[in-house]
């Protein structure tokens, strides 16, 4: 039989009635754990795994990627509504999708993220199914020195990320940095500004960290307001859906941010946010309406969102042609394919063809079945908006707690939300932006860790960075990025000088 | 107490069962082979009647370090409350200078076990654990291995294979990966010279063809596997990547005995020698004095190498 002939057999199993409501059962239970701020994926599939184990094994597969899919979107969500990233590859949606549902365009925001998920879901698993053993050999030519190119290539581009102040912005970025110092040094072993505290020895936990900025930070800051206005946030504006204007600015996003978030979710060490940091950057590059970034603008929402289901795709790519599992998720994932006989591995596709169809095939059926799903929830989510503020926020309080306490049960690790939540409080009070500090955490160890990692191999010697030409070309483009436009900005001198005189108060 | 009600009410959001027989501490984010054996453990117990209901509790971070001290000062003479750990531990507990160690717990069982695979790409010129030793020996800096996280059971394997070579075990240029998954690409990827890790993460890619394997670090052959032992090849190591349940502190000798009742009869039951096969782990159960005696000796010898190589002072 052919790739297209098995495909279509799973399909057939899958559009089963009995199937379609598995698949359903998997997606909301996967939503709706996924949304809890500081619930990633990982701990979703852990928790609802076992769930899985007592249907047969189309039906199990099915609900299981319903959990998997439904989980990675969960996160969106709150990240809109709410300003509270479940996980750190919606931080970057948290960006402008939150600006918009305070407009009153949640609905649009929720919509785009949805579709885009959906529509990325789906090149991404076809990508996967007909591309997997081509694409995960280009992933393995990149190598520490290629990593670290990557790396200096985000730094780069992210700073789009950066609000208006370049000052401001660096402040972050470099606060975030060093927070990232803190704990275990991967590559030798020795304690770096514990203190001889223990919980601080695995480093700053990245969700934590994200919640409190954005969660905590901001019920905070919505408190120290004396006066309440209330005309900030509106639950709806216009329509609901996305009208004409959102769908012509929202397909390029799409695939863009698919195209985006594929490859690096196949790299091994890529990971989901680089892609959306990636995806930002282009869309902010390349957008007609550059005064609306910042602002709530929507293909800050769309691009991001596909990129991170992309990647979400992506990650199967190692899981099932090497048997390599990329992320925490991915770990456990191996855990259920095991459950199912399915040995992930270089033979996989030519041993075990009829479940590696199945299971992409109900990839499919539930990444549908999360938009069937989502799309008619939308207008119950942004009723949310139109709870009374100190309601809405004590309850974020409450979750954002919850989901601390129940991904890592200590109380140090509380008290670090809180004192990161008045950091993100001060921050907000004097006008720093927060991306940054998040992305710094992010980027900084893996950045570090890539280019030690290459300079041992190499033995000291720094033009390995620059022998390999995939790792030339990415800092060749990084570098561009970086003097075009201060050239730009030269030429234009008068105009962009006092700009810039403007940035520096 | 707070930290209990807000971790039940947690649970009772997720729909989890709040009451619990036993709890088991996973010391280890979700995913990783602690975790794995926890809720393999809960799966088994629930099925088999040992416990009407089981919880798994993730509390990650520093090599099981932080799982343990917290265990440890909570759970003083508590009989329903586990801990799973292993042999990764035994090191943390030595670099992190842990306050908390196996001491401060009351080891109950080795369950499972992995032995450590060495392995280069299909590519490389080296074609046995002899090659690899004369490249190793000509100038230890040029041979980069990958594998775990610094100072866990892939690099304390690489120090002792070194130590038995006669090479200085400070100069082994050791690439450490947060996983043997990690590791693995940058092997595939022929980045390095060779990589190490437990037998299963490699396994798919040796059948495969893409992976040579060189040795395991077993102590006789091991069924099924084409590669000679490294005692074979003429280097006396032998290493272990176990992994044990541990109960609470201060138990009562009633309670000891009934605990590890319940685990033997747990590592017994064919449900669990069932999904060992599936997730191909070995059973390596061993209790009581053997077990106890073992442990000693694994911690003496760690912190000699830990030594050695320079991680612990």
């Amino acid at each position: 039989m052919s790739a297209f002939e098995f495909l279509m057999q799973g399909l057939g199993t899958a559009a089963d009635p009995m199937m379609l409501l598995y698949a359903l059962i998997g997606v909301t239970l996967g939503t709706a754990v996924g949304v809890l701020p500081g619930i990633g994926p990982a701990l979703t599939v852990a928790l609802l795994l076992p769930v899985t184990y007592r249907l047969d094994p189309a039906g199990s597969l099915i609900m299981f990627a319903g959990i998997y899919y439904g989980g990675m979107y969960g996160g969106s969500t709150t990240s809109i509504l709410l300003n509270t990233p479940g996980e750190s590859a919606s931080i970057i949606t948290a960006l402008e999708g939150n600006k918009m549902a305070r407009k009153g365009r949640g609905g649009p925001a929720l919509a785009t993220a949805a579709i885009g998920s959906f529509i990325a879901g789906l090149i991404a698993t076809l990508l996967l199914a007909f591309l997997a053993p081509s694409i995960v050999k280009l992933a393995l030519v990149f190598g520490p020195r290629e990593y670290f190119a990557l790396m200096v290539l985000a730094f780069v581009t992210v700073s789009a990320a950066f609000g208006d102040s370049a000052l401001r912005g660096l402040t972050s970025l470099f606060l975030g940095l060093a927070l990232a110092c803190v704990g275990i040094d991967q590559l030798t072993g020795q304690a770096r500004l514990s203190f001889g505290v223990p919980e601080l020895l695995d480093g700053i936990e990245v969700t934590t960290m994200a919640v409190a900025m954005f969660a905590v930070g901001e019920a905070l800051f919505i408190a120290g307001q004396r006066v309440q206005v209330d005309d900030e946030v509106t639950a709806v504006k216009g329509s609901i859906w996305m009208n004409r204007r959102d769908w012509a600015r929202s397909w390029k996003p799409w695939l863009r941010g698919t195209f985006i978030g594929f490859p690096i979710g196949a790299m091994p060490a890529g990971g989901a946010e680089i892609g959306t940091f990636l995806s930002y950057a282009t869309e902010k590059k390349l957008t007609k309406h550059p005064e609306e970034f910042g602002n709530g603008a929507i293909e800050g929402v769309a691009g991001p969102e596909a990129a991170n289901n992309a990647s979400a795709a992506g990650t199967l790519v190692p899981l099932l042609t090497l048997g390599l599992p990329t992320s925490a998720t991915a770990a456990i994932m191996l855990a259920g394919f095991q459950q199912f006989g399915l040995q992930p591995g270089p033979l996989l596709f030519a041993t075990n063809p009829t479940l590696v169809w199945g299971l992409i095939a109900s990839l499919l059926i539930a990444n549908a079945m999360l938009l069937v799903l989502n799309l008619p929830m939308i207008g119950l989510w942004v009723k949310l908006l139109t709870v009374p503020k100190p309601w809405l926020y004590a309850g974020i309080l409450l979750f954002a707690t919850l989901g601390t306490i129940g991904a890592n049960p200590s109380a140090f690790e509380l008290g670090m939300l809180l004192a990161f939540g008045v950091l993100g409080y001060v921050m907000r009070l004097f006008g720093y932006p927060i991306a940054p500090i998040v992305v710094g955490l992010i980027l900084g160890p893996m950045a570090e860790q890539q280019l030690r990692r290459a300079l041992a191999i190499s033995q000291g010697d720094w033009t390995t960075l620059v022998q390999s030409p995939i790792a030339a070309t990415l800092l060749g483009i990084a570098a561009l990025a970086l003097i075009v436009p201060l050239i730009l900005r030269a030429r234009g001198k008068g105009e962009v000088l006092s700009q810039l005189a403007g940035d520096e108060d | 107490m707070k930290q209990f009600v807000l971790a039940s009410l947690f649970a009772a959001a997720t729909a989890l069962p709040a009451m619990a027989d036993y709890t088991i501490i996973a010391p280890a984010n979700p995913g990783g082979g602690w975790d794995q054996t926890a809720r393999t453990m809960q799966a088994v117990m629930q099925e088999e009647g040992i416990s009407k209901s089981v919880q798994v509790q993730n509390v990650p971070g520093a090599g099981g370090t932080i799982g343990l001290a917290q265990f440890a000062s909570q759970n003083k003479g508590n009989p329903d409350a586990l801990i799973v750990g292993g042999y990764v531990m035994v090191g943390a507990i030595l670099t992190n200078n842990s306050p908390v160690s196996l001491k401060d717990v009351t080891p109950i069982a080795r369950l499972t076990g992995e032995y450590e695979a060495i392995v280069v790409p299909a590519a490389s010129p080296i074609q046995d654990v002899a090659g690899l030793i004369e490249a190793l020996k000509a100038d230890p800096g040029a041979v980069s291995w990958a594998g775990g996280s610094a100072g866990g059971t892939d690099h304390i394997a690489v120090g002792l294979i070194a130590k038995a070579a006669g090479v200085d075990p400070t100069k082994i240029n050791y690439i450490a990966y947060s996983g043997g998954g990690e590791a693995l690409a940058a092997i595939l990827g022929n980045q390095v010279t060779a990589g190490i890790s437990s037998l299963g993460e490699f396994e798919a890619q040796i059948q495969a063809g893409t992976l040579r394997l060189l040795a395991v670090t077993a102590p006789e052959r091991l069924e099924g596997v084409d590669a000679p032992t490294l005692q074979e090849a003429g280097l006396d190591v032998v290493l272990e990547n176990w992994r044990m349940v541990a109960a609470a502190p201060g138990l009562s000798d009633e309670q000891k005995a009934k605990v590890t009742a319940d685990i033997e009869k747990m590592a017994k039951s064919e449900n669990w020698q069932k999904q060992l096969s599936d997730k191909g782990w070995m059973d390596t159960y061993l209790a009581g004095p053997e077990f106890e005696a073992q442990l000693e000796q694994d911690v003496t010898s760690t912190e000699a190498i830990l030594k050695d190589i320079g991680l612990v002072k």
